[in-house]
Order: C-alpha cells, then structure tokens, then sequence
C-alpha cells in the first residue's frame, strides 16, 4: 500500500524533528546568580501577619525581618529590627530600643510609628486596617494590650499578663510582621496579602500563579548586599515531580526530599545534601478520655509496644530521630536531655495491658491521615504501628481520611470516635505545644490529658523572664508527660534539601525556615 | 434547518449549566472538613474560625449560601479566594489558557494520531499494521495517564535530558512559541496516549463496518482509486460516528489534565483545582470546575454541529 509508507516516514521524521528539537539540554538554564528552588506548595499570602502554613514562613523569612532574630544555628534570639530590648519588673511590657536607618522596599523609613501600626492592625479591632486580616497565628505572639511610642526609635509594647515565649515568637516567623511597610498595607489594602513590602534582604518582584514566584535582592538592606540576585520558587506540589526537576537541573536547590530519594543525590558528587533537625514532634494522640486509655498503664503499653527505632530507620530512612518526650532537642535549654525513650519491649506492653484488666488484648479505633504538613509519611507509619500495637495486644482499626477532613474530626475531641490519632506540630517555642494541646481543657486537647501538676508547670514556665529558670520548669513538665504517657512519642523529624554543588553557603536552619541571604551560586 | 438546530442546542446549554452549578455546590458543601479551619490551620482559635465563617458566608443556610453565589454569578462576580486572596476569575483566567492549550493539543494529537491509525490498521486488516497497532492501543488503553507521564519524565526528561521535565515555560528567557512547545511535548503526549487508542479502536471499527458495506463495493467497481475509496467514501461515512466521540474525549482529556497538570506542574486549571479543594478554598473550586463544564459543554456542541454538518439526518431528528 502506497499511501501508507508516506506515514511511516512521516513519523521517522518526527521522531527526529523532536530529537532535535531537545538537543539544547533542560539542564544549565538557570542564570549564574539567581538561586531556583523547588518548593513544596504554592504561596499563599505575602503577609507574614496572615501567613499560616510553614512553607509560606519559608519564603518571607527572606523578606520580612522582626525585630529580633533567630542566632544562625540555633533557636535562640539576637537582635533584629531592635538592636536592645528591656522588660519590666512586673513583665508585662517588652521596651525595644530600633536601629536607625533601615529603610522598606519602597524607601521608606522603619521607626517606632511603623513597628506601632503593625501591631495595632494585628491586636486592635479598631485599627482602620484591622480588616486586612484575618491574623490566625497572631495570638502566639502574646496577649498585647498596647503598643505605645517613647521616641521615633523606642517602642513598648504591653501585655495584659506575663508572657515569656514572645521573644522567641518575635524573632520567629510570625515575627517578621513589625518589619511591614505600613505605606504598603495603607496603599494596598486587602491586596497587600498580593504585594508585600518589608525591610528584608530580599523584595518581591513577580507572582505567577502555579509557575513563579520571584524575589529580587533588596541592594539597601542594612546588613549589606546579598550574593544573589535574586530567587525564584516553583511550586511543585508532587514530590516525585520535584526530584526529576532537581535531577533534570530545571531547580538548583530542593526542600524535602522524599526519604526514598535521598540516596540518590547523596551518592552523586553533583549534589549537595543538607539536614538539620528542628522543634517538630510527631506522635500518637490517645484518647485519655475513655476506655481503655484512661488506665495509664495502657497508655504505657502502647509507647512499650511500638517500635520507634524501626519506624524511624526502615520509613523514614534515617530522615527522623526518636522522641522521649514532648519537648523537642532542638530546644537544647528546655529539652531534658536525661529523659530516655520507652523502650520496645512488647512483652513488658503485654504484661502492662493484662495488668489493667486487658489480658486478652483490646480493640481500637486509629485515625490516620493520607497527608498533612509535617505529617512524614503518615499511611506507611500508621500501618507500621498497627502491627506493631497489634503484636502487643492492641487491636487498632484504620480509619484513613485526607487531611482537613481528619482534623475536623479530631480538633473537636476524639471521645466516642477513636482511641488513637496520628499527629505532628512544628513549634518555635516550647510552650505552644504544651499549652495548646495538653494543658487541661486547652484548645486542642483533643485526647482531654489532664494534669494539674502539668498545667501549673506550663503556667510557671509561660510567666518566667529567666529562661534557665524556665528551662528547669519545662524539663520536670516532660518528666511528667512522659510518665503520664498521654502521647506516644515516636519521632523528630529533620528537615532535609538538595542543592547542586554549585550552590556553597547554603545551610538549613532549626526554625524549618529556609535563609538564602547567606548563599551564592557559582 | 441547520440554524435552527443551532439555535436549539445553544438554548439548552443555560439549562445544563443551572444543573452544573447546583451539583457543583452540593458537591462541595458536602465535602467534609471546615473551609475556615482549613484557612486557617489546626490551632484557630474558635473566634477567628467564626470571623472566617462570616467572611465567607457559611454561617448562612445552604439554599442561602447557593442563592447568593449564583445571583453574584449571574452578574460576572465569580466572588474572591479567602486562600489567594485575590478575585476568583482573575486566578481563573490566567489558569484557563494553559489547560485549554495542553487539552487542545492533546485532543487534536489524540485525533489525528487516532483516526490516522485506525484507517491503517482497518485498511491492513489482520496484517502486521493492524496487529502492531492493536498491541499497541491495547497498552495505550490500559495505561493510566500519569504513570505514562512519569515514565516520559524519567525517560526524555531525566535520562535522555531532551526535553524539560515541568512547566510551561523556562524561568528565564523563556515564553516564546518555541519554548511553550518543547514543554507542551511531553505531557500533551502522555495526554493524548489514552484517548488516542481509544479512537484507534473505534475508528478501525466503523472503517471495517463501512467498508463491508455496498456503496464502497460500488465506488470499488466503478474503479475508483482506493485512497479516493477509503478517504470519501469510506471514511466520510465513518467519521459521522467518530465525531461524537472526539467531544466525549474532549471531556476525558480536560478531567485527565487534573493529574497531568499535576505531574508535569503545568499552571493550568486542573492543578489549579487539585491546590484549591485540599485548600478547601470554595469559591475558587466552584468557578473552577463551572467554567471547565461550560468548555466541555461548548466542545460537545461543536462536535454535534460538526457531525451535523456530515450527516443531514440528525438535523431533521
């Protein structure tokens, strides 16, 4: 048949039109001094005020400054925005001393007056900005009363009653909110959440939907220039997809690589591999409420039965170390370094269980997610502790839903739905955690823990100036969640990247921030 | 006649899309989860999660809540995303060209790829065409698109580094046609693979049917030449049963550009949609998936008013 050679040759020849078409290689199109990076989500908001999920905090660290700031290796604070800060003997109002001469993105002055209309649009209703929000993670700041200028560059702010994690809230993420350009938010309105504007190393240049977000260096920051020109994120949701583009060389730099993965890019010299671990947690909420974990001998069983070491090695592949308690170690001065994890001991889970009344094992429910942020790989570990619980005597039936749905089932109690839930929480202080989940009656509680002791500790803490002092309080709080064993601890994550060797300065930090002011590309 | 067949269809589609925005909203509203305590994350305090829910209208019943949408909908205001914090349509309009492109060229693919070798592999019945071809179709069918998209990732990609792996364009000097088309190659084709076997198969069928038939004997005896023979005679007579189905294919590869778009990060709708239902964002899910229905509804007719054209009897029907 005539006709139908003239297809076939047809198609040789496209076959060869697309070879040709790729010879120029994916790879090697980034500029030299601009830094593309693989992100995990799309930005929501360029307000750090109305910022709520950790990959937005990634990006504005870079634009946004408070006015304190995290040290570069650890989590605790040095000057920002402020260069000195004072506290009252009743510790209620924070007096910070500004550093003169920094200027906003758009040239104008930071002073008292622009730190005073960022925390009045966050923490007064009246304020004529207040409805450019809503702020949901203002509160971890603290209960500010007021905020008043002393002079162009003092400012006190007050609280209704003693709060000590707000110096390391002020320097953390949510932060960066005092470094706004008020002339921004006054010109924008609503849409500032669109365009942004502080007083960081990096501005905000160009925000296509689903393809770029791009930042351009600041050339007046007053720590001097960076070494970049710029940076670009990509959102690229499907972790799969964003290690072919790290491998194709379509991003020069790649936050959370998928356990699986990472032998790849450590076993090839053309990469750079990072890990830092941070104040994350991820555990197993018990329903504290009811039958049969409201016998803390089987709340003990289940952190016997399960084995951390197992999970952490063989899931997670090395991406996570086991937890002893509620307070991370990247909290070195309030973590209790003394405290050991249960050990997995299923006999000992066994002998607990038939001690409360249990001998022939029990039957729960378990709540797993598919997803979630910090969530590791939630389905893999769940089923993992389902057999390892089930080996011990405790039955668990999965319950699997997707992410917003499972916290809505949860964050309003557990009792009379589950037994057990999977859970993570990313913090910057080691009060939040604590307070928002274990003391009596507190938010989201949702295992209804409760322990006078424990809630007086985290009260002492939380009013505590002296931070040994509160060290020391929060050290005796994990003693006794640890023994109390609401929770089962099983594991801190570190976060991981990749960069190409071309990448040098780069390093990840404690607060899951990603800092880029420090890195260069060759 | 034709017109006011026309006419007819086009009074029908205010109907469907009534039907469209009711299903729509149900659909979502029936999702589980808290829109507001989605927005803003796990630890909201109870006042902000009702500030939220008053700005976006869910403390107000149902009916109310439908009655509002549609009435701001009727008048162009597809409402604002709580979550991009910029107006739906916006957001909508910049995701809508590159879906619309990838699904085009993925359809015109699929249909000329399809119908090219479902004619050959008609014409070369149970020869070795006709027996590649149907191997083929067959993996072509059973494939799902995405794990088809991530093998030509791996392959063309990572491995060969012909062509990019995502996107739709470079992040530097890039944009141009030329650059949009090396991006477009990979997943228009991963796309395109499923529905394209589809059309093969059914295309050789109605050839095969067709070509049994007395007319083609005739138009044989007469001594026309075959290619005269196959393409109008033939394949005219075929393709009044093949054009219904490029618009029902028109509907698959816009629902598969959700995974796709996905896979291959291309800024489109679909990925567009998969963001905005984990994010819970209401508005922007319900203007989403109502202006992908109104595309399949406008496709299915000009596929109705195509095969129309080609077979007289349906506009008397």
């Amino acid at each position: 048949m005539q006709d139908f050679r003239l297809t076939r040759r047809g198609l040789l020849a496209g076959t060869a039109a697309i070879a040709a078409f790729g010879a120029r290689r994916a790879s090697a199109q980034t500029p030299n001094n601009v830094l593309v990076i693989g992100h995990v989500a799309e930005l929501q908001t360029l307000d750090p005020a109305q910022a709520v999920t950790i990959s937005d905090f990634r990006i504005l660290a870079n634009i946004y400054e408070g006015l304190l700031r995290y040290k570069d290796d650890t989590l605790d604070v040095e000057p920002g925005l402020a260069e000195s800060w004072t506290l009252s003997p009743d510790a209620k109002t924070y007096t910070f001393k500004l550093r003169q001469g920094v200027k906003f993105h758009d040239g104008g002055d930071f002073n008292a007056e622009t730190v005073k209309f960022n925390f009045d649009r966050v923490t007064q209703k009246d304020h004529p900005y207040a409805n450019t929000g809503p702020f949901p993670f203002v509160f971890t700041l603290g209960p500010v009363e007021k905020t008043e200028v002393l002079d162009p560059y003092t400012v006190a702010i007050t609280l209704k009653e003693p709060y000590s994690p707000m110096l390391t809230m002020l320097a953390g993420a949510i932060g960066g909110l005092a470094g706004i350009s008020p002339a921004a938010v006054k010109k924008y309105g609503k849409d500032f959440a669109r365009n942004g504007g502080g007083t960081g190393p990096f501005k905000f240049t160009l925000w296509e939907s689903g393809q770029r977000f791009v930042l351009d260096a600041n050339p007046t920051w007053w720590r001097g220039k960076v070494k970049l020109a710029g940076l670009v994120y990509r959102p690229i949701v499907d972790e799969n997809a964003r290690v072919s583009e790290m491998l194709s060389g379509g991003t020069d730099i790649t936050i959370e690589v998928p356990p699986d993965n990472i032998a790849t890019f450590t076993a090839s010299k053309n990469f750079t591999f990072y890990e830092q671990s941070g104040p994350h947690l991820w555990y197993l909420m018990l329903n504290c409420k009811e039958k049969p974990f409201d016998d803390k001998r089987v709340r003990q069983a289940a952190n016997y039965a399960i084995n951390k070491e197992a999970l952490v090695t063989e899931i997670l592949k090395g991406t996570a170390t086991v937890a002893a308690g509620v307070t991370p170690p990247a909290f070195t001065w309030a973590h209790d370094n003394d405290l050991k994890p249960y050990s997995y001991d299923p006999a000992k889970a066994k002998a607990l269980l038939a001690e409360a009344g249990y001998p022939n094992g029990v039957d729960v429910t378990f709540y797993v997610t598919e997803s979630g942020s910090g969530m590791l790989s939630p389905i893999l570990m769940g089923t993992a502790i389902q057999a390892d619980l089930a080996a011990a005597g405790i039955r668990a039936k999965i319950e699997t839903y997707e992410w917003n749905t499972f916290l809505g089932k949860i964050i309003p109690g557990m009792e009379g739905k589950a037994q057990v839930a999977e859970l993570s929480f990313m913090t910057q202080d080691p009060d939040m955690h604590p307070f928002l989940a274990l003391r009596t009656g507190a938010p989201v509680n949702s295992g209804r823990y409760s322990n006078p002791k424990v809630d007086a500790l985290i009260d002492a803490a939380r009013a505590e100036p002296n931070i040994a002092k509160r060290g020391a309080l929060y050290k005796q709080m994990q003693d006794l969640i640890a023994d109390d064993a609401p929770w089962v601890f099983i594991a801190n994550w570190k976060q991981n990247a990749v960069s190409s060797a071309a990448v040098k300065g780069f390093k990840l930090h404690p607060s899951f921030t990603t800092r880029f002011w420090d890195t260069s590309k060759a | 006649m034709l017109n006011s067949y026309i006419l007819r269809r086009l009074l029908l589609i205010a109907p469907v899309l009534f039907g469209v925005t009711i299903i729509v909203f149900l659909v979502i509203s029936l999702v589980p989860g808290d829109p507001a305590k989605a927005i803003l994350g796990t630890f909201a305090t109870p006042e902000a999660v009702a500030q939220v829910r008053h700005d976006l209208g869910l403390d107000e019943s149902l009916p109310a809540q439908y009655g509002i949408w549609l009435f701001n909908l009727l008048q162009g205001d597809f409402g604002r995303s709580y979550i991009l914090h910029k107006p739906v349509i916006v957001e909508i309009m910049a995701r809508l060209f590159p879906t619309l492109l990838l699904a085009g060229v993925a359809l015109v693919l699929s249909s000329v790829f399809g119908i090219l070798l479902g004619i050959v592999a008609a014409v070369r019945q149970n020869a070795w065409p006709d027996k590649v071809i149907t191997v083929a179709v067959l993996i072509g069918i059973s494939t799902p698109s995405f794990w088809l998209g991530i093998l030509l990732i791996f392959w063309f990609g990572v491995r060969l580094a012909w062509l990019p792996v995502g996107g739709m364009q470079e992040m530097f000097g890039g944009g141009g046609v030329w650059d949009v088309t090396r991006h477009l190659v990979l997943p228009s084709c991963a796309l395109a693979a499923v529905a394209g076997a589809v059309l093969v198969r059914l295309t050789r069928g109605a050839m095969l049917e067709v070509m049994r038939q007395d007319f083609v004997r005739t138009a044989r005896a007469k001594g026309l030449p075959e290619r005269r023979v196959i393409f109008v005679h033939a394949f005219r007579n075929a393709l009044v049963g093949i054009i219904p189905v490029i618009g029902l294919e028109a509907g698959f590869v816009l629902g598969g550009a959700v995974y796709i778009e996905t896979v291959f990060q291309w800024p489109g709708i679909g990925r567009m949609l998969v963001s905005a239902i984990s994010t819970r964002d209401i508005l922007l899910v319900q203007g989403g998936v109502l202006v992908i229905a109104f595309a399949y509804v406008l496709i299915n007719l000009l596929a109705d008013i195509a095969q129309s054209l080609l077979d007289p009897r349906i506009r008397a029907g």
